[in-house]
């Protein structure tokens, strides 16, 4: 089933329901007394949303015996962007009105919206280069290399979280955890890697002295 | 023949007269109790309210703005989140204590609360410090009629204000992440500005429990977190009082917050507010333009004191 080219269809328009919610909204006026902050906390959460969704296909297409979850990877990372993109353009258009000066400001003396900037400008390579013709040309190990970027934009997409909330950390508490046992997985699995190679390295040096 | 007719009414059910007069004043009791009664629920109208000075000119926003995005963090964080989970607040019975340095402390049924001086309108600016603002037809009167009736003593210097707090009626409130009850304070002189208000209603009814009913505080001057809602408690005393955001975040909220857009709260610019309903950012006013109260700081370093 997951191979089935209607399942990348359904996942395609699944992940364009939280957009069109909000477009549903926005054209019935019920977004909130303050519309604007709503859009950018909707954009802003399904971003994070998606970035996690994101990295939680490796681990789970191991897991679950599911080798071809990674026909979902590159669209569901491009969707984080999406969402990404337009939270930063509310931010930047809606919010801020283009006002260089404030924004300028806001960039330097806000850490907040230091980390939210990195974590979005972070993608933006990451997007550009999604296609196979990228890879291609990058070659498989470079382009893996620069993919790894997604860690650092997980993080800092959780730090800015932590660092907007007032009191209630939640919220960025929960992405936090998981984001950690993410990369925790990771870091778990290339080192099992790196002893089943020294092992299978130490055995075969042990057939040579034998020998 | 002559048959007897039993009297029509024995006289064993006949009024003595004393209760007979006292009906009188029965029925010039009930309009009060009656009030009383009713002014305990939220969304009871308020008549008569006398139209104030002190209000402001610009544009009320509309009663779905001030009663749908409310930060009362003991119903919820989020600021959707009282106006369903306050919706069975119970406001009644009620009562406030006035206590501390004064000559006649004094507890204060929500119906005495609504007694202290005659109901006014006032619309204010109210900004909040997370940048955007909104301008409230309130209903009350000046916090100092209050004071006055309980006389300060010469000890007093700061009013301390406390909120209700009970899990059981506000279970959102172990997820706060600040701690409760929540606790407010000014300065005497400020809080005896007429422009102190202790609030018990808004577009002309009894406050919703989003919105702090039965009874809050409103300081138009300083950011919205100042005004504390659902009080319990008002306390003079001698040494500044603790307020909740201030023991959460020293560094990002003060005791005196008052609104000035000179300084910028660390994580983001005072500069600007967005008023609910307008989509460009307003300059955001010193003191939220009430420079009324300019002269309580003279001589005071507003950007060490925020």
């Amino acid at each position: 089933m997951l191979r089935s080219r209607w399942t990348k269809a359904a996942v395609f328009l699944l992940c364009l329901v939280p957009a069109a919610w909000l477009g549903w909204r926005a054209w019935n006026g019920d977004l909130t007394p303050n519309p604007i902050e709503y859009i950018t906390h909707f954009t802003g959460d399904w971003a994070i949303r998606l970035v996690v969704v994101t990295l939680a296909v490796t681990p789970l297409r191991k897991l679950l015996h599911l080798p071809d979850l990674i026909r979902f990877r590159r669209m569901l990372g491009l969707f984080a962007f999406f969402y990404a993109s337009l939270h930063f353009a509310t931010w930047f258009g809606l919010d801020k009105y283009f006002d260089l000066h404030e924004i300028l400001a806001d960039f330097v003396k806000r850490w907040f919206i230091f980390a939210g900037l990195a974590a979005f400008l972070s993608m933006l390579p990451l997007a550009v280069t999604s296609t196979k013709g990228w890879i291609r040309r990058m070659g498989g190990k470079r382009w893996q290399l620069l993919h790894r970027l997604i860690y650092f934009t997980a993080i800092a997409a959780v730090v800015h979280y932590y660092w907007l909330v007032k009191s209630d950390i939640r919220l960025p508490a929960l992405y936090g955890s998981l984001v950690a046992i993410l990369l925790a997985y990771r870091v778990g699995a290339w080192w099992s890697a790196r002893r089943r190679a020294a092992s299978a390295q130490g055995g075969k040096q042990a057939q040579m002295t034998a020998r | 023949m002559l048959i007897k007719k039993p009297a029509d009414i024995p006289y064993s059910e006949v009024t003595p007269k004393a209760l007979y007069l006292n009906r009188r004043t029965f029925l010039t009791g009930i309009p009060a109790a009656f009030l009383g009664a009713r002014a305990l629920r939220a969304n009871t109208k308020l008549p008569n309210l006398a139209k104030s000075p002190l209000s402001t000119s610009e544009k009320e926003n509309t009663y779905n703005d001030v009663t749908h995005y409310n930060n009362y963090y003991e119903f919820g964080t989020g600021k959707d989140q009282p106006v369903d989970l306050a919706k069975n607040f119970k406001t009644d019975p009620w009562t406030v204590s006035v206590e501390g340095e004064v000559a006649k402390p004094r507890k204060y049924s929500l119906d005495e609360i609504m007694k202290v001086a005659p109901l006014e309108e006032r619309i204010y600016r109210h900004r909040c410090v997370e940048g955007w603002s909104i301008v409230v037809p309130w209903a009350g009167y000046s916090l100092s009629e209050l004071l006055k009736q309980v006389q300060p003593t010469s000890k007093a210097k700061f009013v301390a204000f406390e909120s209700y707090y009970d899990l059981k009626q506000m279970p959102a409130a172990r997820y706060a992440g600040i701690p409760l009850p929540y606790l407010e304070g000014l300065r005497l002189d400020e809080a005896m500005h007429p422009l102190a208000m202790l609030t018990v209603g808004m577009y002309g009814e009894t406050l919703p429990p989003q919105d702090g009913a039965p009874v809050r505080l409103t300081v138009p001057w300083k950011y919205g977190f100042k005004s504390a809602k659902s009080l319990v408690k008002i306390r003079l005393v001698e040494k500044q009082p603790p307020n909740t955001w201030n023991i959460s975040s020293p560094q990002e909220y003060g005791f005196y917050s008052n609104v000035n857009p000179n300084v910028d709260h660390p994580r983001w610019s005072q500069a600007t507010e967005r008023r609910l309903g307008e989509l460009r950012r307003r300059p955001t006013l010193m003191f939220n333009g009430y420079d009324q109260v300019a002269s309580l700081y003279t001589g005071m370093d507003l950007k060490k004191l925020y």
